[in-house]
C-alpha cells in the first residue's frame, strides 16, 4: 500500500440529534453532536481525534462505522483492490455490508464488548463465518493466528472473557477487530479503561500490529500524551467542531488555537520541579444544544475579542497542512509544549 | 508535634468463602494540618480502602483487624489527645459524629454520592445542621456562601438544583462544598477527578489547593494518576497489593524514584522526551492473586531487578528508611543503598 493513498476523506460531516417533546414527540430542537468536521487519512497513518467529553469525537467514528447515518456531508473511503471510492454517508445499507469489514472498531470498555457467554473462540470465528472468509481448518488456522497476533496464547482459546483481566479483554477486542484484515481501525478510548501499566502494553500492542499490518487508525482519545505518542497528525474537536487540525510536531510546538494551548497546559505532569504554566479555563464545554454564538470556545476563551462574540471563525490555512479557527490565530503568539513546560 | 491523623501498620481483610484477602496489609502514614498526602496505585492495590477504613465505612466483609487509626482530638482547654477510630463501634454515635464533621470524604463519581431526589442545598443543610446546633436559615447562608466559595455561578439560585441538573464538574464542586462545610480537618479525596475532563480536572485541583490553603485541613489524595498526584500532593504513598512500596516527598519520588515498581510506573507513561511511535515500558505479567498470602515482596516476578531471585519473595517485608522521609520497601535497594 503506497503511504499517500487518501484512505479516507471526510467532508463537512454533520450529525444533529433531534430533541423530541411533548405527547406528539414535536421536534423542540437538535443537540449539534458533530457540526462541520473534515479531515482525511492516509492509508496506514494515524489520526489522532482528542477533545473533552461531549464534543463528538465518539460520534464521528461511530458515523464511519455506519452506526448513525449523517445529517450532512460525505465520508469518503477508499476500498482496497482499487474499487472506486464510495461515500459512505450516501451509501444504502445493503451496500454497506459488504464494506464493514475494511473498517473495525476497538471500544473503551473491554468489560462491555465481549459477549459474556461465548469462548474466546466464537468470538475470534464470528466476524470469519459471518463475512464466509473461512471456514473448517482454514477458520482455526486463522484464529490461532489471530491469538498469538496479540500476545495470547491457545489455552486461552477455550476461556470466556470473564476470565480475562482487562488489559487481556482489550487484546481478545483488537483481535477480533484484526479478523478481517482491515484497512481502517476506529479505536475508541481503547486504554481509558485500563492502569497505566497495561496502557504501555496495548500501546506497544498496537504499534507493532501497525507496522506489521500496515493499516490506518482513527486514535479517539482525551489524553493529548498518547495521542501524541501515536499519531501523525491531529485533530482537536471542541463542541462538534474543529478547532485545529495540524500533523502532530508543530501542534504541539506551536498550537494556534487558544483551547489546545489551555489543554495542553492542563496534562498534569509527573515532574513536579519543572511544572509549567497552569492555564485554567472558566466554566464548562459549551452546551451542543445551544451553542454561544460566534466562536463556541469564546466565553472560556483569555483572548477573546469581540468579533469572537459574533462571527464564528472558518477553518483557515495558517501554515502548510495546518489549519485552524480562530480570528486571532495570525497575531496570537501562543506557548507551545516546551514553553508551557507540559507534560506531553 | 502530633499529627492529625496517624495511621499505624493498619490492616484490612476481606473474609471470603474463597479465603481471606488482604486489601490492606500493613500501611503506615501520617497526615499534617495543611498538607497533602497523595496515596498512587493501580486498580486493586487497595488505596480506596485505606481510605475507606478511616471513615470506618469499609463493606462488609471487609474489617480492620489490626492497626490504628489516631484522630488529634483537642478539648477545650488546649490539651490534644489521640482518638483510635479503630476502635470505634463503625455503627455508633461516635463514628457518625466524626464523619462530616472533623473527617470528610469527596468520591469520584458525585452523581452517585449524592441523593439524586434532594436538591443539593437540602443535603449540605442536612450535612450542617447533624454537626451543630444553627438554625435552618443559618445553614442556607453558609450553604451558599460555601457553594459560592467552591466557585459555582450564582450559589442562591444554584442552592435548589437537583444534582442531575448540575455539570459533572459543578457537581464535584458542590460535592466538595458539602465536605468542606462542617470545616473537617481531614479531607478524604478518593479520585476525585477521574471522571472529570482534563480542563475541569485543572479547575478542581486549583480549588482544591486553593481551599487548603484557607482552611488548613489536611487532604489525603486517592489516585491512580501519577500526573494528579503529582500535582497535588506535598508527600506521596506508592501502594501495591496492600502494601506501602515507597514513600517519598513529592519532588524526591518523582525526581529520583527508588522502588523498582515506582521507577516502572512512571517510565510506562509518555512524556514530553519519549519518541514518538517508541516502546513504551511495560510492567510484565499482572498484580498477583488476591488470596494469595505473599510474605516478601509482592512486586516479586514482574520486577525487573530481582531477576529471579526468590530471596525477594520469601524475606519479610520491610519498609526500610533510606533518607530523611524517604522509604523503600525493596530488598534489592536497600541493601545497595
Amino acid at each position: 500500500m503506497s503511504e499517500s493513498l487518501v484512505l479516507l476523506e471526510v467532508k463537512d460531516l454533520k450529525k444533529h440529534f433531534p430533541i423530541h417533546r411533548g405527547v406528539f414527540k414535536k421536534v423542540v430542537g437538535h443537540v449539534k453532536a458533530v457540526d462541520g468536521v473534515s479531515f482525511t487519512l492516509n492509508a496506514g497513518e494515524t489520526l489522532g481525534l482528542v477533545g473533552e467529553s461531549g464534543c463528538g469525537k465518539t460520534t464521528v467514528g461511530r458515523m464511519l462505522m455506519g452506526a448513525y447515518r449523517p445529517t450532512f456531508g460525505n465520508i469518503w473511503f477508499q476500498p482496497p483492490n482499487d474499487e472506486p471510492r464510495v461515500d459512505l454517508a450516501e451509501i444504502r445499507p445493503e451496500q454497506m455490508k459488504p464494506l464493514r469489514r475494511h473498517i473495525q472498531m476497538v471500544f473503551q470498555d473491554p468489560f462491555a464488548s465481549l459477549n459474556p457467554r461465548m469462548t474466546i473462540r466464537q468470538i475470534l470465528a464470528e466476524p470469519l463465518v459471518v463475512n464466509k472468509i473461512a471456514r473448517g481448518r482454514e477458520l482455526e488456522a486463522r484464529v490461532r493466528e489471530l491469538i498469538e497476533l496479540v500476545g495470547l496464547k491457545l489455552i486461552h482459546l477455550k476461556r470466556y472473557p470473564h476470565a480475562f483481566s482487562g488489559g487481556q479483554r482489550q487484546r481478545i477486542s483488537i483481535a477480533r477487530a484484526m479478523a478481517l484484515f482491515p484497512s481502517l481501525l476506529v479505536a475508541d478510548e481503547p486504554t481509558s479503561a485500563l492502569d497505566v501499566s497495561v496502557q504501555a502494553q496495548i500501546v506497544n500492542l498496537s504499534l507493532e500490529i501497525q507496522d506489521k499490518l500496515g493499516l490506518a487508525y482513527l486514535f479517539i482519545s482525551h489524553d493529548l500524551g498518547l495521542v501524541r505518542h501515536f499519531s501523525k497528525k491531529i485533530v482537536l474537536m471542541y463542541v462538534g467542531r474543529v478547532v485545529e487540525y495540524a500533523p502532530a510536531e508543530p501542534l504541539f510546538a506551536r498550537p494556534r488555537h487558544p483551547y489546545t494551548e489551555a489543554l495542553m497546559s492542563n496534562v498534569p505532569s509527573t515532574k513536579p520541579e519543572m511544572a509549567g504554566r497552569k492555564i485554567i479555563l472558566k466554566g464548562d464545554p459549551a452546551d451542543p444544544i445551544n451553542p454561544p454564538p460566534g466562536c463556541p470556545f469564546h466565553p472560556r476563551c483569555l483572548y477573546s475579542e469581540e468579533v469572537c462574540s459574533t462571527v464564528e471563525p472558518p477553518l483557515k490555512e495558517v501554515e502548510p497542512g495546518h489549519l485552524v479557527a480562530c480570528h486571532r490565530a495570525e497575531t496570537l503568539n501562543l506557548a507551545g509544549c516546551d514553553a508551557l513546560g507540559c507534560a506531553v | 508535634m502530633v499529627p492529625t491523623l496517624e495511621v499505624q501498620d493498619l490492616r484490612v481483610h476481606f473474609m471470603l468463602d474463597e479465603g481471606t484477602v488482604r486489601a490492606v496489609d500493613g500501611v503506615s502514614f501520617s497526615l499534617r494540618d495543611g498538607k497533602t498526602l497523595g496515596i498512587v496505585g493501580e486498580s486493586g492495590s487497595g488505596k480506596s480502602v485505606i481510605g475507606q477504613s478511616i471513615l470506618r465505612i469499609v463493606p462488609p466483609p471487609g474489617r480492620i483487624v489490626e492497626g490504628k487509626i489516631l484522630l488529634k482530638v483537642e478539648d477545650g482547654n488546649g490539651t490534644t489527645s489521640q482518638l483510635d477510630l479503630a476502635q470505634l463501634n463503625p455503627h455508633g454515635k461516635e463514628a457518625r459524629n466524626i464523619r462530616g464533621s472533623d473527617v470528610a470524604m469527596i468520591f469520584q463519581e458525585p452523581m452517585n454520592s449524592f441523593s439524586p431526589l434532594h436538591t443539593i442545598g437540602n443535603q449540605i443543610i442536612e450535612a450542617l445542621r447533624l454537626h451543630s446546633d444553627v438554625s435552618k436559615n443559618e445553614a442556607r447562608n453558609r450553604a451558599i456562601e460555601m457553594l459560592g466559595r467552591v466557585g459555582i455561578p450564582r450559589p442562591e439560585h444554584r442552592i435548589d438544583s437537583y444534582p442531575h441538573q448540575l455539570s459533572g464538574g459543578m457537581r464535584q464542586r458542590a460535592m466538595i462544598a458539602m465536605a468542606l462545610v462542617c470545616n473537617p480537618r481531614v479531607l478524604i479525596a478518593d479520585e476525585p477527578t477521574t471522571a472529570l475532563d482534563v480542563t475541569i480536572q485543572a479547575q478542581i485541583i486549583e480549588l482544591l489547593k486553593d481551599l487548603q490553603e484557607e482552611f488548613g485541613m489536611a487532604i489525603l489524595f486517592i489516585s491512580h494518576n501519577l500526573g494528579v498526584v503529582a500535582e497535588i500532593s506535598h508527600d506521596v504513598l506508592v501502594v501495591y497489593f496492600g502494601r506501602v512500596m515507597e514513600q517519598a516527598p513529592v519532588d524526591v519520588l518523582f525526581r529520583e524514584p527508588l522502588h523498582p515498581y515506582t521507577r516502572a510506573l512512571l517510565k510506562s507513561v509518555p512524556g514530553i522526551d519519549t519518541p514518538v511511535r517508541s516502546k513504551l515500558a511495560t510492567i510484565d505479567g499482572t498484580i498477583p492473586d488476591p488470596h494469595e498470602y505473599i510474605p516478601g515482596c509482592p512486586f516479586f516476578g514482574r520486577c525487573d531487578q530481582c531477576g529471579g531471585d526468590t530471596v525477594c519473595r520469601d524475606d519479610a517485608y520491610v519498609l526500610t528508611k533510606v533518607a530523611e522521609n524517604h522509604s523503600v520497601a525493596c530488598p534489592m535497594v536497600c541493601v545497595t543503598e
